[in-house]
């Protein structure tokens, strides 16, 4: 029963899902609906599962002083002021909530994003190099792209934006064709035998 | 025994050794550099804009005043640089053609973003909060979230962000889903985000979809653009740049134009000389 009961909801939702695509009759619409509601209510409740997961390594850790203790208690504090403060006081903007948005957090994830500038400066200073014929293309398509996607480029040489355009539009956009039909290809291949029960991976235990 | 004294070549050689072992820090200081003093001195530089951008521009100039428009802001602070310039230049064109905006996203720290460009932008053009544009917040189920607000969006978006029924938000009491709205402009970080609103929303319930990415993701929209499920795309800070050009409000992303221009240029820069290095240390060996 463990097995069968979920591959048997996998297979009504999945064949639901799929027959709603071209069945617009609500015989078919309505339960489909029903189906995306539950869908988003459980999506929903795997935040709380992670957040009190989170919250009980993190603990843990804090606990037995293992390493990176302090870490683990800022986030810790930091989560319960954000959940206290957004659940108690609201969000609007002008707020405790805002505040701590607007002048923490976004700085924060900022300052994290805005680093990865340097380390890729200092990376293709060290590691990009023409060692064979396919790192000199992608190293020479790199420099096209790089100053023809900056105003600076078509100062250098008015053709570089026109160029970039030429490389987005034919050989990235076959490359990325290829990708996505195989991708999709894939996912349909998958999906179809997680439907019918034949892959049942996602259940757990190997 | 006694070493024997360097030769020229040899003291080049070690020059261009330790040239290329450059302390990172040295690199660092460049960067910043390079980023600092366009920001600070304000330069601007002028840019032709390009046909994704302008593709985006016609198509909501085209549409009649008085529409709705779907802005799907799916993104977090970490790609503010890039998306925020956008986000003003796509609201404040929306404003400026008396089209009307309701903002979702499917990104948690999403909505506040475009709340503080709701509040900013709004009264400029004199707009009212529920009757002109509104915001309905954050909600969790990716591609379950997108079909359901193609099907209904009240019972997906009972509530605003605001807390307010949605039923007391008067803009919306005639939109009923996505068939009511002229367009969704969706504005993506990642996933979920623009692809999957052309998989599962465009071609399914024919809405016209366009949008700003992030630069690093735009050549995988390319295919969308050709095919004619995007109308148009912002490709990172330079397509907001190119953005606001076409609407004449230099913002955010022209601003950010000469120091992206800068990095840019030295990392070209870094990259040439590394590998003339490189090779001239390879031909000696």
């Amino acid at each position: 029963m463990r097995t069968e009961v979920p591959v048997a909801i996998a297979f009504v939702a999945g064949m639901l899902m799929i027959v709603s695509l071209f069945v617009p009759h609500p015989f078919v619409a309505v339960p489909a609906g029903v189906t995306r509601s539950w869908a988003i209510i459980i999506t929903a409740f795997a935040y709380v599962l992670g957040v009190a997961n989170i919250a009980r390594i993190s603990l843990e850790t804090v606990r037995r002083r293992s390493k990176d203790w302090e870490y683990k208690a800022v986030l810790l504090a930091a989560l319960c002021i954000m959940m206290v403060l957004g659940i108690g006081l609201g969000v609007r903007s002008g707020g405790a909530f805002d505040w701590a948005y607007q002048n923490l957090y976004i700085p924060m994830q900022s300052t994290m994003f805005s680093l990865l500038a340097f380390f890729i400066a200092s990376a293709a200073y060290r590691a990009f190099r023409a060692r064979s014929v396919e790192a000199t293309l992608l190293l020479v398509t790199a420099a096209i792209v790089m100053l023809g996607r900056v105003p600076i480029g078509e100062h250098i040489w008015g053709k570089f934006p026109d160029l970039t355009e030429w490389i987005m539009e034919v050989p990235n956009m076959a490359a990325k064709r290829g990708i996505m039909i195989g991708a999709a290809l894939g996912a349909i291949s998958t999906g179809l035998k997680m439907v019918l029960g034949l892959e049942r991976s996602y259940l757990g235990g190997g | 025994m006694m070493p024997e004294p360097a030769t020229t070549g040899d003291t080049k050689a070690g020059i261009l050794t330790r040239l290329l072992r450059v302390d990172r820090r040295i690199l660092f200081i460049i960067i910043f550099l390079c980023v600092a003093i366009p920001l600070l001195t304000g330069a601007r530089m002028k840019m032709t804009v390009t046909p994704p951008v302008k593709g985006l521009y016609d198509a909501i100039d085209r549409l009649e005043p008085g529409s709705t428009v779907w802005l799907a802001a799916d993104y977090d602070p970490g790609s503010m640089p890039e998306l925020y310039p956008m986000n003003i230049a796509l609201i404040d064109h929306l404003f400026s053609r008396n089209i009307k905006v309701i903002s979702a996203s499917l990104w948690a720290p999403g909505p506040p973003l475009s709340q503080r460009i709701f509040e900013t932008i709004g009264p400029k053009y004199g707009k009212t909060y529920g009757v002109d544009f509104v915001n309905l917040g954050f909600k969790e189920g990716r591609e379950a979230v997108m079909l359901q607000v193609a099907e209904d969006i009240a019972k997906t978006f009972p509530r605003d962000f605001l807390d307010t029924p949605y039923d007391q938000i008067p803009m919306l009491q005639e939109i009923r889903n996505l068939k009511d709205v002229k367009m969704i402009v969706a504005i993506s970080a990642g996933y979920p985000g623009i692809k999957e609103w052309i998989q599962q929303v465009g071609t399914r319930y024919a809405v016209r979809i366009g949008g700003g990415v992030t630069a690093v993701t735009a050549p995988e929209m390319y295919p969308y653009l050709q095919s004619g499920q995007l109308v148009g795309l912002l490709a990172g800070m330079k397509g907001a740049g190119e953005y606001e050009q076409l609407v004449a409000r230099p913002g955010l992303g022209t601003a950010g134009m000469v120091a992206q221009s800068s990095v840019h240029l030295m990392v070209v820069i870094f990259i040439a000389f590394a590998n003339v290095v490189f090779l001239i240390e390879k031909s000696r060996k």
